[in-house]
């Protein structure tokens, strides 16, 4: 749902640094604590998250470095850091941190009732912002330096958009881990822009898209023995995001090939027609036959072309002539204002 | 045009790095004038609009609407950005975008009701824009964004208006069609601030112009300083050192 705004603002690999600068943030509540509790250790990397990424953005404000330098600079050295801090961890007499490394591939068996109570909490909250703040988000996202003139504060905006977007990340921690929870929060947001022209309906597609490859690739990991959950999410998602590409009837690859192959016919047709429509006004009677032979000085015509021509009733052949009817000489007629109406 | 002084800029120093953009510019816009600001490219023309409307922020100087700062006159101000600063694959409307225009007088959370909308209606009709108002805008033309973002400007109802480039890239009837619009805000007694680039329509569509590179070169009516001298004062040789980003 989130993943919405960060595909949209271009920033889509910011859920990957957020994701990863959280993992020092797990290590080291762990290490203050000494406690395996999830709270303690989401909030810790709530907090590491954050850091990084408001450095992300110190550094692309302050410095004259591109965003996804940026990110990557982030990204290797908070997860570097924490992977540093994981092993040192282990080395530790502690018989507690068996099971640490499940943040880097999430582990959803190993969620319990109230964790699963404090992301529906959180989630809720989310939406409730997201709804309140609706407008001033939308607004942000499609025009920053117009939002600024009306008023709106949108340092504060963009913070909470932000905030969200690590909130969420955090969250998704649990399950699909530091490694892959990026496309967890892209993956929906890129399958659901396919399939819609409105930022209200992809939000909510991106939401039931996230929510269904949770749900499958639970159900499948679950039916399977020694199948990890997160990773199966990803891949279901993933599926998601290619039959979208492939099948959404605005923007998929298909529908674009058919689309593109139809119009070149048509075209085709029409440069037929309104050949013949130059030869025929040539003449008082403008049914007046002529050869086919002369069709074929015309680039770009083939039998098929003549062959619908006269399916349409534009043409008639008659052995190896052709004549314009009347209704095709209209349609030729009308052909430049109608391609100058499609343009519209 | 009355003797009331609309918008006003006091030292105003703009820079990006080291390099001034703008050197200790003072501008006096009067009340109801269709104004171009005209210079070479890099004369700091958009900064000077976004310097007014406090999206850039200035090394020195001040600027006042009206004789108060901008924070508060803000409702009296609309702003036209270039047509390129916005990704028009953004997954709206044209009639969306154009409610956009309300957001300011809305205020922050509460939302746009059936009078916001009606006078977003209004605004695409205005621009002749209305039967492409659930167009999807990415699927429309260049001239007819413009129109859409010069609507959006149109529904804040406001007495300055700042437009950077409207005619960027539009065809010639979608040109025709916003100076009209233009004219028509000055007939009102609205004044009318547009960043130009075509210096031959200039004394056509304008009453007022101010060149400017760098540094203010002039200010004033058409007629009486749009001339050679200060065309060469900023278009010339001397200056194009300066210019170069």
């Amino acid at each position: 749902m989130l993943g919405s705004f960060a595909v949209l603002r271009k920033q889509s690999l910011l859920g990957d640094a957020i994701s990863h600068a959280a993992l020092p943030g797990i290590a080291i509540s762990f290490l203050i604590t000494g406690a395996k509790d999830s709270n303690t250790l989401l909030l810790g990397a709530l907090v590491s998250g954050l850091i990084g990424t408001f450095w992300i953005r110190g550094i692309i404000t302050k410095t004259h470095l591109k965003s996804d330098t940026a990110l990557g600079l982030i990204l290797s050295l908070f997860f570097g850091f924490g992977m540093l801090l994981l092993t040192f961890i282990q080395k530790q007499p502690n018989a507690n941190q068996a099971g640490l490394d499940k943040y880097l591939f999430g582990q959803a068996a190993t969620l319990v009732e109230s964790d699963v109570w404090m992301m529906a909490i959180v989630t809720g909250i989310c939406l409730f912002v997201l709804l309140l703040f609706w407008k001033e988000f939308k607004i942000l996202l499609f025009d920053k330096d117009y939002a600024k003139t009306l008023g709106f504060n949108t340092k504060t905006i963009d913070i909470l958009i932000t905030s969200f977007i690590v909130l969420a990340i955090v969250l998704g921690l649990q399950t699909v881990g530091v490694v892959l929870m990026s496309a967890m929060l892209l993956a929906p947001a890129a399958a659901a822009r396919q399939w819609t022209n409105s930022l209200a309906t992809m939000v909510f597609l991106a939401a039931i898209f996230g929510a269904f490859s949770g749900v499958f690739g639970t159900a499948i990991s679950a039916s399977q023995n020694n199948l990890s959950t997160g990773p199966v999410i990803v891949l279901v998602a993933a599926v998601f995001v290619f039959i979208s590409f492939v099948f959404s009837p605005s923007r998929g690859l298909l529908f674009k090939q058919i689309r593109f192959i139809k119009n070149r016919r048509d075209l085709q047709l029409h440069k037929t027609l309104s050949f013949m429509y130059d030869i025929a006004i040539t003449h008082d009677d403008i049914s007046h036959p002529h050869e086919v032979k002369i069709l074929n000085n015309f680039q770009g015509y083939t039998r098929g072309t003549l062959k619908k021509l006269v399916e349409k009733n534009y043409v008639t052949l008659e052995g190896s002539t052709w004549s314009l009817t009347n209704e095709g000489f209209r349609s030729a007629l009308n052909l430049y204002n109608q391609l100058t109406k499609n343009d519209e | 045009m009355s003797n009331k002084i609309a918008v006003q800029v006091d030292d105003l120093t703009v820079a990006y790095n080291y390099k001034p953009v703008l050197w200790d510019i003072d501008l006096e816009i009067p009340e109801g004038v269709l104004m171009a600001i005209v210079g070479p490219n890099g004369a700091g023309k958009s900064t000077l609009i976004k310097s007014i409307l406090g999206i850039l922020k200035p090394i020195a100087g001040s600027v006042t609407i009206y004789g108060k700062s901008y924070e508060k006159q803000r409702s009296l101000v609309a702003y036209v950005p270039q047509k390129g600063s916005v990704d028009w694959d953004f997954p709206t409307t044209a009639l969306d975008v154009v409610m956009m225009g309300t957001y300011g007088s809305l205020g922050w959370i509460k939302r746009p009701r059936q009078k916001q909308k009606k006078a977003a209606l209004e605004a695409l009709e205005k621009v002749g824009m209305l039967p492409f108002k659930n167009r999807q805008i990415s699927q429309l033309s260049g001239g007819q964004q413009q129109r859409i973002f010069l609507a959006r400007a149109l529904v804040q109802d406001a007495s300055i208006y700042f437009m950077d480039e409207p005619f960027q890239g539009v065809d010639a009837t979608t040109e025709i069609a916003i100076i009209n619009i233009l004219k028509e805000l000055r007939k009102a007694g609205k004044t009318v601030i547009v960043v130009h680039h075509d210096l031959q329509t200039v004394p056509e569509y304008f009453d007022w112009v101010t060149f400017l590179n760098v540094k203010k070169i002039a200010t004033g009516p058409v007629k009486d300083i749009f001339n050679d001298d200060n065309l060469t004062k900023t278009y010339g040789i001397n200056y194009k050192v300066s210019i170069q980003e």
